[in-house]
């Protein structure tokens, strides 16, 4: 077996010196009763066999880039820069440990704690962590911080979340006994959710873009949080948006989450992603996840470390802010290393070609007969109103050959009502022949 | 060799003095690397981005109205300061990484090549299911693998690491216990556990009760029935334990519990030592997370990602959570919410957006497939047997808690044998990083005193143990000859020296300062 270093011979002479006679004696604490002897699974594959095997299954599937693709909805395809992937399979990066042992290690420190200042400058806040699993897990840690920070247990979700991140904080909430006060779907991005903040909020928690594409201005809603001593948690979904939208930081948000994968990651069915949690300094303390942080060394030299680590589940176990441990370090060096490369003036244009590729596609789908657009606002990504079921059209177009969006109903089943309702989203990777070819076959498919 | 003839400790924080500076500050490979705020210029862009024509904005007035501090750099210098920070890094590429409970075996490349398939990378997990068949074929060979190795009945796959698994299983466990309208509050956790397990507990609101450990290490069960009543919803327990030894009375462990009307979660971490020698579901677990960041060699990453599929008995099974893949009659099926569901699944509810750690998956059924059923249980032998030659290498210089006895797949000493040199354990992994050699876990389990727990893995050859082994046995005889230096004033050689754990935590520094703030230096 080519990843096992040892010969029959080495393996004998080592249970020599161990000082038994078989391998077997060293698994005695394995009731005999218990002892397995062997696996109803196929025999050790080289690598040419197993390529033939997961190649065979990868071909079945049908690749974004194969076709005229315009899937959003919490993950979005966007072109990576050739030397991002080279980098992060660099072995010091991809076979590293979390960096307990900080004089070997500093290579994931700082970019660790650049990728802390980009998040923190992105979004428009004081601190960022060093990355959680994605985004949905970033907001149901987001709704914990702001129980222990106001010490309330009730969370109001807007109804332009992403319903899978309502799901996951719905999910905590219940299994932690917390309130969630979930608003109705919303999209049209008209809801009215300041009455529902009150003295028992905790947090509001409201998504920009919504999942159905608005864009949601946050500072009134920041207003009457903290009239009543609530604080409002921002999510974005599309890290791109920030390249012209203005940072939920700015607009008031207290705790800011969202899904990174955008910049620097491929759709890989959903993950790993990796999740941005930023927020203000007062409130470190209670943040999760891992923080790295600036010092010096024995020779006065500057240095990074892990740090404030009392918060967290190795000192503090049951009483750490969360019990976080690997987090997502290799997505977030992909995320600094294509941040870097872009800066902001390559961010602000690759936001301004998704919004100009998006707004022209919202301009040829109103075209098609029966098509209507739901969005005031939208950067790249907007909700359609259809003359019949969105998951049949999105069935008939993929038999075309296109990717056309997501139908509301695969994340919102249980609502009929919402059936004929489908987002779509558009990157930098479509080309006008794309938009072009999808507005023909829609138009096809709806006659 | 350099010697501090005054035998003054070096701490961190006090400065001395290198024996030849250079210029630059580099050491000739040891290259010197600024902050990308340092170098990054606003302006600059590695990308080549052509600007849109004219069109009318939709943003509305939440257009972003002042600049971003997001230095950048082009391809060139960007490539250079990522090679250079990597250069700083220590990894299971470069040598033996004995982190104990971590499992830093080696990384085939054949599986990184096959997660960037397009057929798996390039798709989204909102297309059409019709148009990835092989994608939901993939997470059920997986599961189906993972369901043989471990005698379980079915697999949730969407948890995202080890951690979030423990919160899968046991938010699971809770929602059985609802299901049964029984107020069981209380979750026994032995001493030697990691901290995400009473982490975990304590955020769905059980209260953690902790169950002493015999001397060695392991659990008394007659200590667990003491502990067990009407209010205990279920144990958490790590098997092979935290100290490398296979709890012996696990099975009635597990009895014990399932009489009193509890849970068995098991932890994971160390599966590594007993793929294809023994099935925790014959052992009594009701669920289980397993690390494919650990067992099945996904990369660590610096930190992630991992990925922690959840095994479940069959008395938990049916609160797997959404989404998960159902085997039916036309092959598997994504099940992705509740209007797809069947009689008798009753999730408990969803962890995560979309389906899981997919790039996760297809490197950990990769390595399955490579190895087969014989390979991972050869994989297994060989990890505890290189363990146990670590141990038999070192039993004489150095001291274990319990005495000289088997261990599973990693070898756990304590300091016992630094009484009296002045070396603390600290002093002695620090020593290892000079030799070459990232240290192993040090001060875990807590029940250990000054513990070190090696774990070399099965990667590792005969010839690279028996230089290992030599290295440490050489390190002992220098602490007891009084070569207090060495150690007190160790790493010397790394990119840094001891850095200053407690300044970082009293002036918490966690973004760039710029001298001039932006805002003003944008004017």
């Amino acid at each position: 077996m080519r990843y096992l270093p040892h010969s029959e011979a080495d393996r004998q002479a080592m249970l020599a010196a161990i000082g038994v006679g078989s391998i077997d004696d060293l698994f005695l604490d394995i009731p005999a009763n218990l002892r397995v002897h062997g696996l109803t699974l196929p025999k050790a594959a080289g690598e040419l066999s197993v390529e033939r095997t997961l190649g065979r299954m990868a071909a079945r599937n049908v690749p974004a880039g194969s076709v005229p693709f315009f899937v959003g909805a919490g993950a979005y395809r966007h072109h990576v820069p050739a030397s991002v992937d080279h980098l992060i399979q660099r072995s010091e990066f991809l076979t590293s440990y979390t960096p307990y042992q900080p004089e070997i290690t500093q290579g994931t420190l700082q970019y660790l704690f650049e990728f802390q200042t980009q998040v923190a400058h992105l979004t428009g806040m004081e601190v960022a962590n060093a990355s959680m699993y994605d985004g949905s897990t970033a907001t149901a840690e987001a709704v914990l911080m702001a129980h222990r920070v106001t010490r309330r247990k009730k969370a109001v979700l807007s109804g332009g979340l992403h319903p899978h991140y309502r799901a996951v904080v719905a999910t905590t909430s219940a299994m932690a006994s917390d309130a969630v006060d979930a608003l109705d779907a919303d999209p049209l991005g008209t809801e009215d959710i300041l009455s529902r903040i009150d003295g028992e909020t905790s947090c509001v928690v409201v998504q920009s873009p919504s999942v159905y594409g608005h864009l949601i201005d946050l500072a009134p809603i920041a207003e009457k949080a903290h009239q009543v001593g609530a604080l409002l948690v921002a999510v974005f979904t599309e890290a791109v948006s920030l390249g012209i939208v203005e940072p939920p930081g700015a607009q008031g948000a207290d705790i800011v989450v969202g899904e990174g994968q955008s910049i620097g990651n491929p759709l890989t069915f959903g993950g790993p992603y990796v999740g941005l949690f930023a927020a203000r300094m007062k409130h470190v303390r209670q943040m999760p996840g891992r923080l790295c942080g600036e010092t010096v060394d024995a020779e006065g030299r500057r240095g990074f470390v892990l740090t404030l680590s009392t918060r967290e589940q190795h000192i503090r176990r049951d009483k750490a802010t969360s019990n976080i441990c690997t987090n997502s370090g290799l997505c977030a060096l992909a995320f600094t290393i294509h941040m870097t490369l872009l800066g902001e003036t390559g961010l602000a244009r690759l936001a301004r070609i998704n919004h100009a590729n998006a707004v022209e596609l919202a301009e040829m789908l109103v075209e098609v007969p029966g098509v209507s657009l739901l969005n005031e606002s939208f950067f790249n990504e907007f909700t359609l109103r259809l003359p019949r079921e969105a998951a049949g059209v999105v069935e008939a177009l993929a038999a075309k050959g296109i990717l056309g969006g997501v139908p509301v109903s695969r994340l919102e089943p249980g609502r009929p009502d919402l059936a004929d309702l489908l987002i779509v989203a558009s990157t930098e990777v479509n080309t006008v022949d794309d938009r072009i070819a999808f507005a023909a076959a829609l138009q096809e498919v709806l006659a | 060799m350099s010697m501090n003839t005054q035998g003054r400790p070096t701490s961190a924080g006090e400065a001395s003095v290198s024996a030849i500076d250079t210029f630059t500050g580099n050491r000739a490979l040891q290259q010197e690397e600024a902050l990308l705020f340092e170098i990054g210029r606003h302006g600059t862009t590695g990308v080549d981005l052509d600007e849109p024509e004219a069109f009318t904005s939709r943003l509305g007035k939440l257009q972003r109205k002042a600049p971003l501090d997001l230095p950048g750099l082009s391809e060139p210098e960007a490539v250079r300061h990522y090679v250079r920070l990597s250069q700083k890094n220590y990894a299971i590429d470069s040598g033996l990484y004995p982190l104990g409970s971590c499992t830093m075996k080696h990384n085939p490349r054949l599986n990184e090549k096959l997660a960037r398939l397009p057929g798996f990378g390039d798709i989204h997990p909102l297309q059409p299911l019709s148009t990835v068949p092989g994608a939901v074929e993939l997470m059920a060979e997986l599961g189906r693998w993972l369901i043989e190795m471990t005698g379980m009945t079915s697999v949730a796959l969407s948890p995202k690491a080890g951690a979030h698994g423990e919160l899968c299983g046991m938010m699971a466990i809770k929602a059985a216990i609802e299901a049964r309208g029984e107020p069981r509050d209380i979750v026994l956790v032995p001493e030697s556990a990691h901290g995400t397990n009473p982490a975990t507990a304590a955020l769905l609101g059980f209260k953690v009760v902790t169950v002493p450990a015999r001397a060695d290490g392991t659990v008394d069960p007659e200590a667990v029935k003491a502990l067990l009543s009407p209010q205990v919803a279920a144990i958490m327990l790590t098997n092979p334990n935290t100290c490398g030894l296979f709890e012996r009375d696990v099975v009635a462990i597990a009895a014990a519990v399932h009489a009193a009307g509890a849970y068995f979660y098991c932890d994971g971490a160390n599966f590594n030592a007993i793929v294809g020698k023994a099935k925790v579901g014959e052992l009594g677990v009701d669920a289980m997370h397993i690390n494919l960041h650990k067992t099945f060699s996904t990369p660590h990453g610096g930190g992630g990602p991992g990925a922690g599929p959840v095994v479940f008995s069959s008395r938990l099974a049916a609160f797997a959570p959404l989404p998960f893949v159902r085997i039916g009659a036309e092959g598997p099926v994504l099940v992705e919410d509740e209007a797809a569901l069947q009689a008798g699944e009753t999730p408990f509810g969803r962890m995560v957006a979309f389906h899981g750690q997919m790039g996760m998956f297809v490197r950990a059924l990769s390595y399955m497939l490579s190895h087969g059923g014989n390979g991972l249980r050869q994989a297994s032998e060989d990890a505890v047997l290189n363990a146990n030659y670590v141990r038999a290498g070192l039993r004489d210089v150095m001291t274990q808690p319990s005495g000289d006895r088997t261990c599973m797949h990693e070898v756990l000493f304590d300091d016992g044998f630094l009484e009296g040199t002045g070396v603390t354990t600290l002093d002695f992994a620090k020593a290892m990083i000079d030799e070459g050699y990232h240290p192993m876990t040090m001060y875990f389990p807590l029940v250990v005193h000054g513990a070190m727990l090696i774990e070399p893995t099965e990667s590792e050859s005969k010839a690279s143990l028996d230089l290992f082994v030599a290295t440490l046995r050489d390190l002992v005889m220098k602490a007891k000859a009084g070569d207090i230096a060495r150690f007190r004033e160790a790493p010397r050689f790394a990119p840094r020296r001891r850095l200053d754990e407690t300044r970082a935590a009293r002036q918490p520094k966690l973004t760039y300062e710029r001298p001039v703030p932006f805002e003003q230096a944008a004017e």
